[in-house]
Order: C-alpha cells, then sequence, then structure tokens
C-alpha cells in the first residue's frame, strides 16, 4: 500500500470526522470537565464534586430517575410484545392484512409533537375523549394527565402507541427469513400453534429481539419529546424523565453544570446499555 | 376450541389497528367539522374547511413548511456525501487506525446528539450559527448510522469491479461515484427514507438551537401552536397537525412498501 492511499483514506473519512469529533466526542469531553469545573454557567478554577455531591441530595433526581426506569421497564416489554403479536398477525392468513400494516405503521411516520397534540385532547379532563367514554358507562373519569398517580402511565400508554409499530418491522423483516421448511416439519409431528411459536419462531427471533431490545431501551432515555405537550413533567415531577430534566436544568434554570453532572449520569446509564448489548445478552442469542 | 382461538385472535388484531389507526382518525373528523363536533360524534354534522383556513392564519405554516423541508433535505445531502466518503474509506482503505476510527464512529449510534443538547448549544453559539438552519443540520450531518449502513452495503460490492474501473483509469472519486453508488442504490433509498421521517420528525435539538420563525421547523412550530395557553380549540389545532404532517403522510402512503422496506433494511444491518 503505497502512501498516498493512505492520505487519500484519511481525506476521505476526514470530513465525516470532524464533524463526529466536533458534535459527539468534543462535546462528551467537555461535559465531564463541566460536570467537574462548572459552577452554574461559568466555569471554576479548581475541580469540585460539588454538582455530583448535590446529585446525590437531590430529591428531584431521585424522581426522575424512579421515572425513566419504571418507564423503560414498562413501554418497552410492552412494546416488545406487541410488535412480536403484530408482525405474527401482518405475517399471517388475515384478509386485508395490508390495511392492519398501514394502521400499525402509521402513527411511527407521525412527529411525536403533532400526536402529542392530538393525546393531549384524548387525555384532557373536562371535555376529553377518554373521560367522555369513561362516562357513559357511568364513571366520573380520571385527571389523566393532572394527577400524579397517573399522569406517567398516559405518557406511557402513548409511547408504546407510537413505537409498537417501528418495532413490527423489525419482526416482519425477521419472520420472512425463517425457513419454511421448519413449519411443515413441525405439521408432521403435529405441534400445535403456540409449541410451534415457543419451539422455532421465538428462538429464532431472538437477534432481532436484542436489536429491538437495545434501540428500545435508548429510545425510552433519549426521546421526551411527547413530555413537552403532554405534561412538561408535572405535576410536580410525577411524570419528569432524565433527558427532560436536563433539559430543563440547562435551559430553563440555567445551572449549566449540573446538567452537565446530569448527562454524565445519562451518558453511563448508556455506556451500560451498550455493554449489556455485547457483553451478556449477545453470548445466549444463537443465530447471529 | 382452535376456531374460538382463531376467532379471538383476529378481532384482537382489528382492535388494534383501529385504536392505533384512531388518533389520526379522529384529528381528521375533529379538523373538518366545526368546532362544536370535536366533542361529539354526528353523521350528519356539516362538513368545513375553516379550521384549516384558520390553523393557517394563526400560525406561519408556510414558513415553518419551507423551514422543515430546507432542513430536511439539507441534513440529507450532507449525510449522503459524508458518510459516502467516509464509508468506502472504512470499507476498502487500508490504514493505519482504522478499526480506531470506526469504532468511534460507532459511538455515536449509542450517544445521539440529542443527549447532548447541553454542550452543542454552546459550540454552535460560539461559531454564530444559533438560529440558523446549519445550526439544527450540522450535528446531524455525519451520521454514523449512514457510515455504517454504507460500508456493510460497500464491502458486498466485488473487488472485481474496482479493479476493472481503476484499469480503465478512473480516479477514486469517479470509482465511488460509477461503481459503488449506483450499486447501493437501495441502501441510499432505505437510508434517505429513514432520515427524511426522522428529521422531519425531530423536535428537541431543534427546540434548542432555534428562537424564532426565520429558522423554526414544523415540530417546533406545533409545540407552540398547540400550548394550551395559547386558547386554540382543537378544532384548529387538529388541522394544525394534519397541515404539519400532511406532507410526509402522503409521501408515506405514496412510498408505503419501499418506507416498510427501508425501514426493515435498515435493521436487518
Amino acid at each position: 500500500m503505497q502512501p498516498s492511499r493512505q492520505i487519500q483514506a484519511w481525506l476521505l473519512l476526514l470530513p465525516a470526522l470532524c464533524l463526529l469529533v466536533a458534535f459527539t466526542h468534543y462535546p462528551v469531553i467537555k461535559t465531564i470537565a463541566r460536570s467537574f469545573f462548572g459552577f452554574g454557567v461559568r466555569w471554576q478554577d479548581a475541580a469540585s464534586l460539588d454538582n455530583y455531591r448535590y446529585l446525590l441530595e437531590d430529591e428531584v433526581l431521585m424522581q426522575v430517575l424512579y421515572n425513566s426506569f419504571l418507564y423503560a421497564a414498562i413501554t418497552v416489554p410492552v412494546s416488545i410484545v406487541l410488535a412480536i403479536a403484530m408482525a405474527l398477525w401482518v405475517n399471517g392468513k388475515l384478509q386485508f392484512k395490508g390495511v392492519l400494516r398501514t394502521a400499525y405503521f402509521t402513527p411511527t411516520v407521525l412527529p411525536m409533537i403533532s400526536v402529542a397534540n392530538i393525546w393531549l385532547f384524548f387525555y384532557s379532563p373536562e371535555i376529553g375523549l377518554l373521560n367522555k367514554i369513561l362516562a357513559w358507562v357511568g364513571h366520573s373519569g380520571y385527571n389523566w394527565l393532572g394527577d400524579p398517580a397517573i399522569s406517567l402511565y398516559s405518557l406511557m400508554a402513548m409511547t408504546i402507541w407510537k413505537e409498537a409499530g417501528f418495532f413490527m418491522i423489525f419482526y416482519l423483516a425477521a419472520l420472512q427469513t425463517i425457513d419454511t421448511n421448519l413449519y411443515h416439519a413441525a405439521a408432521i409431528e403435529n405441534a400445535n400453534k403456540w409449541t410451534i411459536f415457543r419451539r422455532i419462531t421465538f428462538p429464532l427471533l431472538m437477534p432481532t429481539t436484542l436489536f429491538v431490545l437495545v434501540n428500545a431501551l435508548l429510545n425510552a432515555f433519549k426521546l421526551v419529546d411527547h413530555l413537552f405537550i403532554l405534561t412538561k413533567g408535572g405535576p410536580n415531577n410525577a411524570s419528569n424523565l432524565l433527558l427532560y430534566y436536563i433539559f430543563e436544568n440547562a435551559f430553563s434554570f440555567f445551572d449549566t453544570a449540573y446538567a452537565s453532572a446530569l448527562t454524565v449520569l445519562l451518558l453511563l446509564i448508556l455506556v451500560a446499555l451498550a455493554l449489556l448489548q455485547f457483553g451478556i445478552i449477545e453470548k445466549r442469542v444463537h443465530y447471529r | 376450541m382452535s376456531r374460538l382461538l382463531h376467532t379471538i385472535s383476529v378481532a384482537l388484531a382489528w382492535f388494534i389497528g383501529f385504536i392505533w389507526l384512531f388518533p389520526l382518525v379522529y384529528a381528521i373528523w375533529a379538523a373538518i367539522h366545526p368546532s362544536e363536533y370535536a366533542t361529539h360524534f354526528s353523521l350528519f354534522a356539516p362538513l368545513t374547511l375553516d379550521n384549516f383556513k384558520e390553523a393557517w392564519n394563526q400560525a406561519p405554516f408556510p414558513r415553518y413548511m419551507i423551514n422543515t423541508v430546507a432542513i430536511t433535505l439539507l441534513i440529507l445531502a450532507g449525510q449522503l456525501v459524508l458518510c459516502t466518503l467516509a464509508a468506502y474509506a472504512l470499507a476498502r482503505m487500508e490504514f493505519k487506525g482504522r478499526s480506531l476510527m470506526f469504532a468511534l464512529v460507532l459511538m455515536q449510534l449509542m450517544v445521539v446528539p440529542e443527549i447532548l443538547i447541553v454542550e452543542n448549544y454552546q459550540t454552535l453559539a460560539g461559531i454564530n450559527l444559533i438560529d440558523t438552519y446549519w445550526g439544527v443540520a450540522l450535528p446531524y450531518m455525519a451520521s454514523a448510522f449512514g457510515i455504517f449502513l454504507l460500508r456493510q452495503t460497500f464491502k458486498t460490492v466485488p473487488e472485481d469491479l474496482e479493479n476493472a474501473a481503476r484499469i480503465e483509469g478512473c480516479s477514486l472519486l469517479s470509482i465511488i461515484w460509477k461503481v459503488y453508488v449506483p450499486l447501493a442504490k437501495p441502501t441510499y433509498l432505505a437510508f434517505s427514507l429513514v432520515s427524511i421521517s426522522y428529521h422531519w420528525n425531530n423536535f428537541l435539538w431543534p427546540l434548542v438551537v432555534t428562537n424564532t420563525e426565520k429558522s423554526r421547523p414544523l415540530t417546533v412550530g406545533m409545540s407552540i401552536f398547540g400550548a394550551p395557553e395559547s386558547g386554540v380549540d382543537w378544532s384548529i389545532i387538529s388541522a394544525g397537525t394534519l397541515i404539519s404532517v400532511g406532507p410526509l403522510l402522503i409521501l408515506f402512503l405514496i412510498f408505503q412498501r419501499q418506507f416498510v422496506q427501508s425501514f426493515m433494511q435498515a435493521g436487518i444491518k
């Protein structure tokens, strides 16, 4: 290999690399630095652990972390189960399954902000559609977004609605690669549908499940658009999520330094997710 | 027994399909009827387009729409060029530190720009790009996802083709342009559709980096428009919502098959 080809390679890589470094690697390093050297919006000369000390004492953060993990722990599995069911339906012998596929997938192409506006109406306490439906059966209704005990679950419901169809697509792709001979063999053995699903389909979908799982977890931590419309994290932080809390600290409370410490926390969570993907789970997933 | 289960399964499939489509259907219902019908259903409700007119007049939709289209296309154009060059280097050229560079690229799959809003805002303020299209676009132009996807595709191109082109006297750039790009067309289509729908819908970063109508995209405009404090009624919000999702929705319905296949392809790689 001549040296000129080396230079060519670097030249090709350079534009993308510069932007990646400028907007991914450099900000990561600067975030870490600011979490130690920052105070409010200013920089200090000496490193201190004040931002982290505050992090440990911050009761709102505890609430936010609890919310974030609960949010992920419920939306991710429910979306995945629904996505598998949807994929099986759409891949099966149903009539008009094209219509069904479109219905499932449509929420995915709509902006979170726009659909949140529609859901805001469903959830509104006085004239909202959900409470109207409950009124028919004689129930007095709920304050879906204003009741601290329910608001986070209301957000989850919308998230599941938004995401399940997206994950369905990946399962649909995976289902179409499964060798039909396996099903013929199972039919000869007189296996029932549940056995076929448990012994053939589900194990063969495992790599897809891993892919979807990691993406779904990532989304759970990075997608907070709907909070801006539906609850703004309230009432009293009952539905606040980590990234929204970072946004609030940086752009509403102007505490950039604390926002940086929170960002470091979020980065650590993401690193842990990455390790989970490459370490533990990957070993258990076959056919990769 | 099995018959019954089958019937239940089919009914459930359609019930969920109904719920999944309902918010959109509702928005259309509310938008094309006078506002008193937003909260109660009647087959004989009169049709109207007034809500669209109202929404159109209450917010600078044409401006938002232009901004969204401009930003989405600017990002896509940047991504296609930068990712192609980088992907070729990572797929087909031997150089020192290649695997390290690839690892650095892949980092962005995990650490997406949304998470780094605080520092990226500072960076863009430092180079005076707040409230500009470039400000919204720059952090997304070098897409790790695009580089990864194209690298995988380029690796499947037979090297004989490249050698033949070289013997013909093609330069490096024209080899990429004439051999690799045409063969990767399905990947480009898939990536483009995913990218367009992502950036058309993106909200948090544009919210942070735009301040005025000059550069504000539809999503950020909608968040102001739909805020309950602004006292807009539901029918008008629904009309506004439909205006904002209209172009993308129509694109989706026309290219449905490609959309679905693109997302599939992007997922398998």
